[in-house]
């Protein structure tokens, strides 16, 4: 019984990892490379939405919204500053770049915002409550599960149903073939950093009324969505979520079962042993690469 | 390429002349001026970072206790005491090296700590080895003053963590009516000590028995699978010790649990802005202090909070002193060093140490200290002279 409310904080944190997991999808799954730094673009979201909405006293919905927006701009300067100059010349430093560029959003949040954490105030998402079974249950805990969910089945719908989803994706199998479709793949690559940066924002403003907020609140997010991201097979929208809820219960039940000593290490022992019996992944598969 | 580099070693070597020829007429200059040198004294603390307010709170008590003595002429025959200040980033390998540099470099006469127990640690073996004396204001864990150093150069006016466990589980069982205690602890090296310390607490209190210990990371998300696991073990009352953002994520979990548990802190809460971080449950939590603003104050209290209502205009009244153990702790440390230098007659690190170990009488803020250090006991505050407060809005108040 009393595991239940354990399992509710794991859904809650792993719907987050697959939120920020699906950002690695997008852009992997278009270009074949990713912005390491979501971690941070998380963080950003959260800072924008506090400064919007508390430090400057705009309403909620408004600080919310350009929050999540200017994340999706973010994203579209990390492709353009940190990955593309680099893809253009051939080379894998976009790895190394887009670390570089979250390490520098860090910092001029830490000049900007500021070395003190910061709390939302209260909102009817935390203070109001239900029961169920003697559970209590506040409704940013449904809130951020279903926003998960939600937006793995646009992503799935996006890129298998529609012309916009299926450019995108002949994009990575051949840019050339697709240019000469008519798609215009610096675009579609944009696009999917915009969406990454977009979901990374939404994770951010979700985890914000969770969390403190502070520049260094995203790093270990950041690395736990990327090994959530790894894990899902980093080629499968439906597969990343819901490795993210998988690694969410399992860092939960492990707390829970064995005490706090041990989650680190049995959560990621476990993320190795899945990949060693698994190299593509829980939901992956493997690519076919023609040479 | 070749006459650039010869100009360059041409320009270096007259440089190296002049340098060298000023190096000559310095000490000269230099006892001339000696009579009025200012006395350093150093501060390495949390001055950014989640503990910013903590390294704040005690620069004001330093600054005004250093005010009062320079304004009555500073120490030994005239010199005025000054203020040198160093971030430690609450990271024990920047604290060290923000306390070689005030040995080594500044040449500070003695130095203060700050609020996080793993850089006081990390700074410990290095003023034992320089001779540097150095006075903890606020960081508790045990072994910083108990470090088997002999002699030891460390002094401490704050809580120690040995006594504050004591009172912690004392308080839970006496005040609160609790019989089974859940240890939810920091981890880290503070946390560790103060695990030590609630055990032997608990060994010594037949009133009260711990029934679980979970520990927590600085950027733990989500307590409530450590939560759920003290609750499983029947605990009727959480003892947390941690600091303020970290604090707040265990009172945010409990929360969401529903589970109205009282909570009994070690004060690390106090040391940021625990009351907005925490959110509406922040004043569930009782945590200890070693001075409260509110209620009576003694002479020296009241000329405090004087001093601190003019020199810094948002301090309204006892109200707007955040963190006021740091405070209250770094303006009775600074009076005790200032009394033990004169009474040394000089900034030498070893006399300096020797008066301290006897330093008499000293009416202070928080009690009239008798002396307060000597030789085995380098801490001048005990059991008795802590307090039991709670936040009510953003004020602390004590608990009646």
């Amino acid at each position: 019984m009393l595991l239940i409310s354990a399992l509710i904080t794991g859904l809650g944190l792993g719907s987050m990892y697959g939120l920020l997991a699906l950002g690695f999808y997008v852009t992997y799954a278009v270009s074949n490379t990713v912005n390491f730094a979501q971690g941070s673009t998380m963080m950003l979201g959260a800072v924008l939405a506090f400064t919007f909405g508390v430090t400057l006293g705009w309403p909620m919905w408004i600080a919310v919204a350009l929050a999540i927006i200017l994340c999706a701009v973010w994203g579209v300067i990390v492709e353009r500053v940190a990955v593309n100059p680099f893809v253009v010349r051939g080379s894998n430093s976009w790895l190394m770049a887009t670390v570089a560029l979250g390490i520098i959003l860090e910092n001029v949040v830490l000049f900007t915002f500021g070395k003190d954490p910061r709390g939302m105030p209260p909102s009817v998402l935390t203070t109001e409550a239900f029961y169920v079974a003697d559970i209590k249950i506040q409704p940013l805990q449904i809130v951020i599960p279903v926003t998960g969910l939600a937006i793995a089945v646009c992503m799935q719908y996006l890129s298998t149903r529609t012309k916009y989803g299926k450019a995108l994706l002949a994009v990575v199998q051949n840019a050339d073939a697709a240019r000469l479709m008519g798609i215009n793949v610096t675009v579609a690559i944009l696009a999917a950093f915009a969406l990454s940066g977009l979901f990374a924002g939404i994770a951010g403003v979700l985890i914000a009324p969770l969390f403190t907020i502070s520049a260094s609140m995203g790093t270990l997010f950041g690395i736990k969505a990327f090994a959530v991201a790894i894990l899902g097979g980093i080629t499968n929208p439906w597969g990343v979520v819901v490795a993210g809820l998988i690694y969410g219960l399992a860092e939960a039940s492990i707390t829970a079962l064995l005490g706090s000593t041990y989650t680190q290490i049995v959560t990621f022992s476990l993320v190795i042993l899945a990949l060693a019996l698994r190299p593509h992944g829980l939901f992956g598969q493997a690519a076919v690469k023609k040479v | 390429m070749k006459r650039v580099l010869s100009i360059s070693i041409g320009r270096r070597a007259a440089v190296a002349v002049f340098v060298s020829g000023l190096a000559f007429l310095l000490p000269a200059v230099h006892d001339e001026a000696r009579a009025a040198d200012p006395i350093k004294i150093g501060q390495v603390a949390a001055l950014s970072g989640p503990s910013a307010q903590s390294g704040e709170a005690i620069t004001r008590g330093l600054q005004v206790a250093i005010d009062e003595i320079n304004a009555k002429g500073g120490l030994l025959g005239g010199r005025k005491i000054e203020l040198v200040q160093r971030d430690d980033e609450s990271n024990p390998p920047r604290g060290l090296t923000a306390a070689r540099e005030l040995i080594f470099k500044e040449k500070v006469a003695a130095l203060f700590g700050g609020l996080d127990s793993p850089v006081s640690l990390a700074i410990v073996p290095l003023v034992n080895k320089e001779k540097v004396p150095f006075i903890g204001v606020w960081a508790a864990a045990t072994p910083i003053t108990r470090n088997g150093t002999n002699p030891n150069f460390v002094f401490r006016v704050s809580a120690v963590d040995e006594y504050v466990d004591m009172r912690l589980l004392k308080h839970a069982s006496e005040k609160l009516g609790a019989k089974k205690a859940g240890l939810i602890l920091i981890n880290n090296p503070w946390g560790e000590s103060n695990e030590k310390g609630l055990k032997a607490a608990d060994e010594n209190n037949p009133n009260i028995e711990i029934v679980g210990i979970e520990k927590f990371e600085n950027n733990d998300v989500d307590l409530v699978p450590q939560l759920t696991r003290l609750k499983q073990a029947g605990a009727d009352v959480l003892i947390l010790v941690g600091n303020a953002a970290p604090g707040a994520q265990v009172m945010k979990s409990r929360e969401r649990m529903g589970w109205n548990v009282p909570v009994v802190s070690h004060w690390g809460i106090s040391g940021g802005r625990f009351p907005e971080l925490a959110g509406p449950t922040a004043g569930d939590a009782h945590f200890v202090q070693t001075y409260s603003f509110f209620g009576e104050l003694n002479p020296v209290g009241q000329r405090l909070l004087a001093a601190l209502m003019k020199k810094y205009p948002e301090i309204k009244g006892p109200e707007d002193i955040f963190s006021p153990v740091g405070t209250a702790n770094a303006y009775d440390a600074m009076h005790l060093l200032a009394k033990a230098i004169e009474k040394a007659g000089s900034t030498d690190g070893d006399a300096i140490r020797q008066a301290l170990e006897n330093l008499g009488t000293h009416e202070g803020l928080i009690k009239t200290y008798n002396n307060p250090f000597s030789k085995d006991e380098h801490d001048a505050l005990g059991p008795d002279d802590y307090v039991m407060v709670r936040y009510e809005g953003e004020r602390i108040v004590p608990v009646k």
